[in-house]
């Protein structure tokens, strides 16, 4: 069942350019405007990042877009209800779980590509990456994190409102959640509420986490990998919730 | 006559957006949201050496202002492709009404949405602490100059809703306008931007001249410059976008 969802996913995804298209744009265009044009941020005094802005912002953009790609996908998961074609797949499934599992497929494949073109981009754009093998590794190991965990919130919330119209709701929180974090600017360097909303957000860790990576000085890594293996623990029962309203309204 | 058509028209845009508050509030509350993001993120900001102001916050009001007119454009779009899926437009097109009013009419209700975006954003910039240099009067231009490039976009919108017939095309204009937006001057004034790509693009966008013309009322004073240029940018874009409106309209009737 899972196989079938995530094949379904998939070709869909790649064959329609309304929906490619955007998916890749999003992160090049975001690279382009807080890399490319805020650049003269890193010359705030005491802003101190040894692999320089466009690392920097990498960081944020490449966790912003597993995330969002999670949001995407539960985009798609609404299509699906309002066509009725995920009904006719949970009359099908012997197990349920596998429609969701098969979906954060689809989640992980599309944000593989997106992900990746973001992060060739950077790189002609001159990024320095001052980490280890190893070290990026521990990078894409958060970026997946985040995104399984942002695909389950979406998957729960999209089996819920069973709309699209319901889209906002499943976009804004994620969305939220990843700007509440030092995306300009270190940590030490934010003041007022968003430095106390940044200080408890757990994307916070995660992202400074990541950024210590990419400058091949790794912090906090087990906080951040703990962090990213709870959100995920606390979004599969969410994921579980929805699923059961699914099968409740038939 | 005319003038009874384009006011029966626009009486019933106006109506229209009132009645729906899905439009109202994403047009208002999301754009205030990026602001509240950008302003507290990057408020550090101000201490790049040569940034023009002491408070971020002040620079980027005019983030809310002009991306609310973005919104603006992509409402009226809608709203307009909405009609020609409906067979509105086509039903108003076997009347004797005048082309010209039925655009104004229907651009009445971006209008509206972009004057009350221009005056709520004006209120929460005065409550977070916003001055304006250019005082009370200041703030009345730049209402007037927010306006009327959402009555630019506004055209844009139509343009594309004309062409299309589509919402969902519409809606895909978005992405579009939000890079043109962002890949000017908002976020740093363009002798910081240090890529230099980037600076050149931002020189060349005219949405540069439009945020210098709003922020000049708030950070600088009277500063005929970039007032000037932002009024006759925005008045080009009313331009293009009107005139390329009642093109494609009379297209469309034409068609029909």
């Amino acid at each position: 069942m899972a196989g079938a969802v995530a094949w379904r996913g998939i070709h869909n995804f790649f064959l329609n350019p309304a929906l490619v298209i955007p998916a890749i744009l999003f992160p090049l265009f975001f690279l382009a405007a807080f890399a490319g044009g805020l650049s003269r941020v890193s010359d705030i005094p005491s802003f101190d990042f040894e692999a320089g802005y466009t690392a920097f912002q990498y960081v944020w953009i490449l966790l912003q877009t597993v995330a969002i790609g999670g949001a995407f996908t539960g985009f798609a998961i609404a299509r699906d209800f309002e066509g009725g074609f995920a009904q006719r797949f949970m009359l099908a499934a012997p197990r349920r779980e596998g429609i969701i599992f098969g979906y954060m497929i689809v989640s992980l494949v599309r944000v593989t590509v997106t992900g990746g073109v973001a992060t060739v981009a950077a790189l002609i754009s001159g990024m320095q990456v001052l980490g280890s093998g190893v070290d990026l590794f521990g990078l894409l190991g958060l970026a997946v994190l985040v995104n399984v965990a942002a695909t389950l919130f979406a998957v729960g919330m999209a089996m819920i409102l069973r709309t699209s119209s319901g889209g906002f709701l499943i976009q804004t929180p994620i969305f939220v959640a990843t700007f509440l974090s030092p995306v300009f600017v270190p940590l030490e360097l934010l003041d007022g509420w968003i430095k106390a909303v940044s200080k408890v957000n757990p994307i916070t860790f995660i992202l400074e986490s990541g950024r210590g990576f990419i400058s091949g000085n790794p912090t906090e890594v087990a906080l951040a990998f703990g962090l990213g293996a709870a959100l995920i623990l606390v979004m599969i029962p969410w994921a579980l919730f929805g699923l059961r309203r699914a099968e409740k309204a038939g | 006559m005319l003038f009874t058509q384009i006011s029966q028209l626009s009486r019933r845009s106006v109506v229209r957006l009132l009645r729906q508050p899905q439009v109202i509030a994403p047009a208002l509350m999301f754009p205030l949201l990026i602001f509240g993001f950008q302003a507290a993120g990057l408020s550090s900001a101000a201490d790049i050496p040569g940034f023009p102001s002491d408070s971020y916050v002040s620079f980027l009001l005019a983030f809310p202002l002009v991306q609310g007119t973005l919104f603006a454009a992509v409402s009226a779009g809608t709203d307009l492709a909405n009609d020609i899926e409906t067979g509105f437009l086509n039903r108003l097109s076997m009347t004797p009404m005048h082309p010209v009013a039925l655009l104004i009419g229907m651009l009445a209700g971006v209008v509206s949405l972009g004057f009350l975006q221009s005056v709520v954003f004006i209120i929460v910039g005065l409550l977070v602490g916003v001055t304006f240099a250019a005082g009370f009067l200041g703030a009345l231009v730049l209402i007037v100059l927010t306006t009327l490039t959402a009555l630019g976009f506004g055209g844009v919108g139509a343009i594309l809703a004309l062409r299309t017939g589509s919402g969902e095309a519409v809606q895909g204009l978005f992405p579009l306008l939000l890079v043109t937006f962002f890949l000017s001057s908002i976020l740093l004034p363009r002798d910081l931007i240090e890529t230099d790509w980037f600076r050149i693009v931002a020189t060349y966008n005219p949405v540069s001249y439009i945020v210098e013309g709003i922020r000049s009322l708030i950070i600088t004073g009277w500063d005929g410059q970039a007032l000037a240029l932002g009024f006759i940018v925005a008045a080009g874009l009313i331009v293009v976008g009107i005139s390329g409106a009642v093109l494609s309209l009379r297209g469309r009737v034409a068609r029909t």
